[in-house]
């Protein structure tokens, strides 16, 4: 991977800026006259800064997500990474970009026969070339770097089982771990909690935010947990309908901006992910129950 | 028999049956003239004299031709048709890997951010267009073609079976790749991997097992094309059939096609092995 110009690379280990101006999107497959996913968003995230997005469903989170992961072409407006527009690259250029982020999708893609120990270093590959990357299959390279990389998501044990052996929070926290051993100085996190237990997700989320913060890397995470979000992130950016609604520090986030955040999505707010609006009765008569620690 | 007014009629007979008699009818006068144009005449087969033909042939084939020298004729040419077919397999992976790998949208980069580039969409179609091509003439006449070029023997049925089965391999590796999970892949894409370390890291160990089973049973495949290319002078068992064959030796001819059997269920037990090692 020597193809990276060096106006890309400031030196690793060091955070990536963020800045997003006036930036709209929509999904290709969207319709013509479907709203865009978003809507003229302004966002700048300092190098090394930690930021959990949160918002109901449809907010348009991950297509933010996307966008700043090089996914998806901005509709309008500019995306800035360090010092460079991503888009006005070439391809090559783009994909060594791409090289220095790490890109977490909700739905960990792990293939089902790949031990997990590949499935971790899978995560360095950027940084190798094709014939270490090659040698790594045949005789995983730093296996030790890969069992840390686990055990701090107290998944030590599972180095050399199959994936699919796996169960679905443990495959997710395989998921994570990759980003230990990736040499990325933005991690663009999905959704990392969706399919752990209360006191794995705490645990998940302080490690993603502590080795961020010692390592100076720029993490960005949607989170569907508002306590969790408030509690283990300085800063937090609030989504509705493809446009912020508000990015305060945690601190000045109050129940009257969740609440008005939330409106009528109360029940993700408490907590019940997935139940159609429909089901609730009157939902703005619902007594609203917060968790903010 | 007739109800009286009324009275609810028993029913004794069913709806649908004109229907179906029409449609059977229909199958039949569709197919007539097929059978007419391939002068389809099954009945030959019963008619005395050829009857006679037929028992004096099949009568011919026991005892089966076990003399040592024979015996070791068909080791050898067997040894030397399983390498034809191998040799031929293995030429063909050496096309059809890069192909296929050129032409799966999978693995294209510029495709992860919408549509794929015009100049990589352009290969793409290039790189199916040759497979086309390579598969759609038959090993067969590839074999008639090289027997000209290289002369008699297994040269010419080994690179028959590479161009076909390059062709073939080539397409069917494509849809296996695009039709598996895609998620793995483009993940590691979207994290900056290059192509080749996303198709060993994520969309081979996807699709590893279909891959290989397609690829055993494509080898026995092979193994049943080289004996009907040894017909037309690419050596190995096929050759000695032929020869057999010409000279009514049924005895031989039966040895011969028990050893095809055994060929062809040695190679069905290899691709259930593979499978199970691999799922």
């Amino acid at each position: 991977m020597s193809s990276s110009p060096s106006v890309l690379l400031e030196s690793s280990g060091r955070g990536m800026e963020v800045q997003l101006h006036q930036v709209s999107a929509r999904h290709p497959a969207a319709q013509a006259g479907a709203a865009p996913a978003l809507a003229g968003v302004d966002l700048r995230i300092a190098a090394g800064e930690q930021v959990a997005v949160i918002g109901p469903s449809g907010a348009g989170k991950t297509t933010l997500l996307q966008v700043i992961s090089v996914a998806l072409p901005p509709t309008a407006g500019g995306l800035r990474l360090g010092t460079v527009d991503p888009w006005t690259l070439s391809h090559r250029q783009r994909q060594g970009l791409r090289g220095r982020l790490f890109v977490a999708p909700q739905v960990p893609p792990l293939p089902p026969r790949q031990r997990v120990v590949t499935s971790v270093l899978a995560g360095s590959l950027p940084a190798l070339s094709l014939w270490a990357s090659l040698r790594s299959l045949f005789y995983p390279r730093d296996i030790p770097a890969a069992y840390q990389a686990l055990e701090a998501f107290d998944l030590g044990d599972k180095l050399f089982d199959r994936v699919d052996r796996l169960s679905g929070g443990e495959r997710q926290r395989v998921g994570l771990a990759r980003a230990l051993v990736s040499p990325a100085s933005l991690w663009l996190i999905d959704e990392p909690l969706s399919a752990l237990d209360p006191a794995r997700a705490q645990m998940a989320i302080r490690c993603l935010v502590e080795r961020t913060r010692s390592a100076g890397i720029t993490l960005v995470a949607t989170l569907h947990q508002v306590d969790v979000a408030l509690a283990n992130f300085p800063r937090v950016v609030g989504m509705r309908d493809g446009r912020v609604v508000f990015d305060l520090p945690s601190s000045a986030v109050t129940r009257d901006r969740l609440q008005h955040l939330y409106d009528q999505y109360e029940h993700e707010l408490r907590g019940e992910v997935g139940v159609p609006l429909e089901q609730q009765g009157p939902a703005a008569a619902a007594p609203v129950v917060m968790h903010c620690r | 028999m007739r109800t009286a007014e009324g009275v609810q009629a028993v029913p004794q007979r069913d709806p649908a049956w004109l229907g179906r008699v029409a449609w059977i009818l229909t199958a039949v006068v569709l197919l007539w003239p097929l059978g007419v144009a391939t002068e389809f005449k099954p009945w030959v087969l019963f008619e005395r004299d050829n009857l006679k033909v037929t028992a004096q042939f099949l009568g011919t084939f026991l005892p089966l031709a076990h003399s040592g020298e024979f015996l070791e004729m068909v080791a050898r040419e067997t040894w030397r048709t399983v390498a034809m077919a191998t040799v031929g397999v293995a030429l063909a992976l050496v096309l059809a890997i890069p192909l296929s790998l050129i032409s799966t949208r999978v693995l294209s980069v510029s495709a992860l951010s919408g549509r794929m580039a015009l100049l990589a969409s352009l290969v793409r179609t290039g790189a199916r267009w040759l497979l086309i091509v390579l598969r759609s003439i038959p090993e067969l006449v590839w074999a008639l073609v090289f027997v000209r070029v290289v002369g008699l023997g297994p040269t010419a049925g080994v690179l028959a079976i590479a161009l076909t089965y390059g062709g073939m391999l080539g397409k069917v590796y494509g849809e296996i790749l695009e039709s598996g999970e895609a998620q793995p892949t483009q993940a590691l894409l979207r994290n900056g991997s290059s192509r080749l370390q996303a198709f060993f890291y994520g969309l081979l160990p996807t699709n590893a097992g279909e891959l290989t089973s397609y690829t055993v049973y494509r080898w026995e495949c092979a193994i049943r094309s080289s004996v009907v290319l040894g017909f037309v002078g690419a050596g190995g068992l096929g050759q000695q059939l032929d020869n057999s064959m010409k000279m009514f030796n049924g005895g031989e001819v039966a040895t011969m096609l028990l050893v095809f059997v055994v060929l062809v269920a040695l190679a069905d037990s290899t691709s259930a092995w593979l499978r199970k090692a691999l799922a």
